[in-house]
């Protein structure tokens, strides 16, 4: 709901006026758009990169169940913004009280692209699937897992294969899918693209969008047909496509193969 | 033989997502005109497995879906108005260029522009009357050619489809036209997808 709030406040800000938002202390509601605002944007200015180092230790932003919430979006606008400076303290979140910045902050180091975070990630890790079980009255698990996983697959931490592995068999579907993938990323073995193909074909649709997504990020190519086929917006199979043609693309920049033409054809079918 | 209004009927009582793309695919394969207010009704219902059955039932009935789809076009709903936008551009029947013209440049929806600009390929131009086909020919060529100028890249690669398709539908002075344009923006083109089309598009436009 806030984001939603964030997006009208949003056409109304400046850069100023949002570094400003966000070194006030007096209005929380202001910090808060501020922070969401400069990561949308994908603000490069050192000074929003400083201010968000210095949200992400807010103690004064409480929610009603004990979280923090300007934590999370700093966390957040951190990984969008690339900036590796913001590296060590978002190492230091992953061992935070509440569970959702230590998410926000485990998806902020996927997209920073900087290994020396590998080793607190795998920690969260540790224990294994017994001990990544829900939190009594909760709606998460005691760690970030999917998140966890997803980002040690992107940063390509093989070191990391033993303990991911596992969660293939984790009874949560998206748990065992970001396994799939991160497998898959660290590995290239078809198995695991092919748990990803059988994702597309389960009942819940949010299952399948974000099976499509994960096939995406890995550009798994023999999914074409079956992202073309599976029942989604046609929006999102165009995404997932585009994926796919990137990655096999990038492998062959001079000339179109018959598989980059498989993969437009498909395309061509969903527009 | 299930009568249509046993059929439509499925598809009002339909209890869950699957029941309703069941009931789609058997309204959809009837060909039906009677089907034709059911299958438009589907398109709103924000189920993107029955919207493609329903799409494609009435592209099956074809052009005499067209003046109910003309209708009821005019809707807040821009999932529903791109799945029309689709249908229209599967019937290819020219009484909806006017409508496509327009859509691929000025509509806010990203998806109802590219599946317009997609549209504007694969018109039937052979319903045209042939002292306006050239017109109505140069008027898909220019909005395509704007349409290849889009913010988003899944409508310039749409209005790179529709170049195609039109480049091997036109005589030569549009192809030469199509095919300089191609090369032009070839250069230009910052995503990789999208500069693949334009390459498949220009081998096999030869």
């Amino acid at each position: 709901m806030r984001d939603e709030e964030g997006i009208r406040e949003a056409e109304q800000l400046t850069l100023d006026q949002a570094l400003e938002n966000l070194r006030q202390k007096e209005d929380l509601g202001l910090r808060y758009y501020a922070a969401w605002w400069l990561g949308k944007f994908r603000v490069q200015e050192p000074e929003a990169v400083d201010l968000l180092l210095v949200a992400l230790e807010d103690e004064s932003d409480r929610a009603p169940d004990g979280g923090y919430p300007l934590r999370r979006n700093a966390a957040r606008a951190l990984g969008k913004l690339g900036n590796k400076k913001a590296v060590p303290a978002l190492i230091r979140c992953l061992e935070f009280p509440d569970f959702y910045v230590r998410e926000a902050a485990a998806q902020a180091l996927e997209n920073l692209d900087d290994h020396r975070c590998v080793p607190s990630l795998v920690k969260l890790l540790e224990g294994g699937v017994a001990k990544a079980e829900f939190v009594t009255g909760k709606p998460h698990l005691v760690e970030p897992c999917e998140a966890v996983i997803e980002a040690l697959g992107t940063l390509n931490a093989t070191e990391a294969i033993t303990f991911i592995k596992p969660f293939l068999g984790h009874s949560v579907a998206k748990v065992k899918y970001a396994a799939a993938r991160a497998m898959y990323q660290l590995t290239r073995e078809n198995q695991y693209g092919e748990i990803l193909i059988q994702a597309l074909s389960v009942d819940d649709l949010q299952l399948r969008r974000s099976a499509l997504m994960d096939l995406a990020a890995v550009g798994y190519l023999p999914a074409g047909a079956a992202i073309a086929d599976t029942l989604a917006e046609n929006s999102m199979k165009l995404i997932a496509l585009k994926g796919l043609l990137e990655k096999n693309l990038d492998a062959n920049s001079t000339k179109l193969t018959p598989e980059s033409i498989q993969i437009m054809d498909y395309m061509d079918s969903l527009l | 033989m299930i009568s249509i209004e046993k059929l439509i009927e499925h598809v009002n009582k339909a209890d869950s997502a699957d029941a309703l793309l069941d009931a789609v695919e058997n309204l959809a394969d009837a060909k039906s005109e009677l089907a034709i207010p059911t299958l438009i009704e589907v398109l709103g219902f924000n189920n993107p497995g029955a919207a493609v059955a329903a799409v494609e039932g009435l592209i099956k009935i074809g052009e005499s879906a067209v003046p109910q789809l003309l209708e009821n076009l005019d809707t807040y709903n821009y999932g529903a108005r791109a799945w029309m936008i689709r249908a229209f551009a599967g019937i290819g029947d020219p009484a909806a260029l006017d409508l496509l013209l327009k859509a691929a440049v000025t509509d806010f929806s990203q998806s109802v522009r590219r599946a317009a600009a997609r549209g504007l390929g694969i018109i039937n131009w052979s319903k045209v009357a042939p002292e306006k086909v050239a017109i109505a020919q140069e008027q898909a060529l220019q909005t395509l050619f704007l349409a290849t100028e889009d913010g988003e890249w899944i409508v310039r690669y749409a209005a790179i489809t529709g170049l195609h398709s039109l480049g091997n539908e036109t005589p030569e002075k549009f192809l030469t036209a199509i095919a300089n344009k191609l090369r032009e923006i070839l250069t230009q083109e910052p995503e990789i997808v999208v500069k693949a089309r334009i390459q498949l598009a220009l081998e096999q436009l030869g």
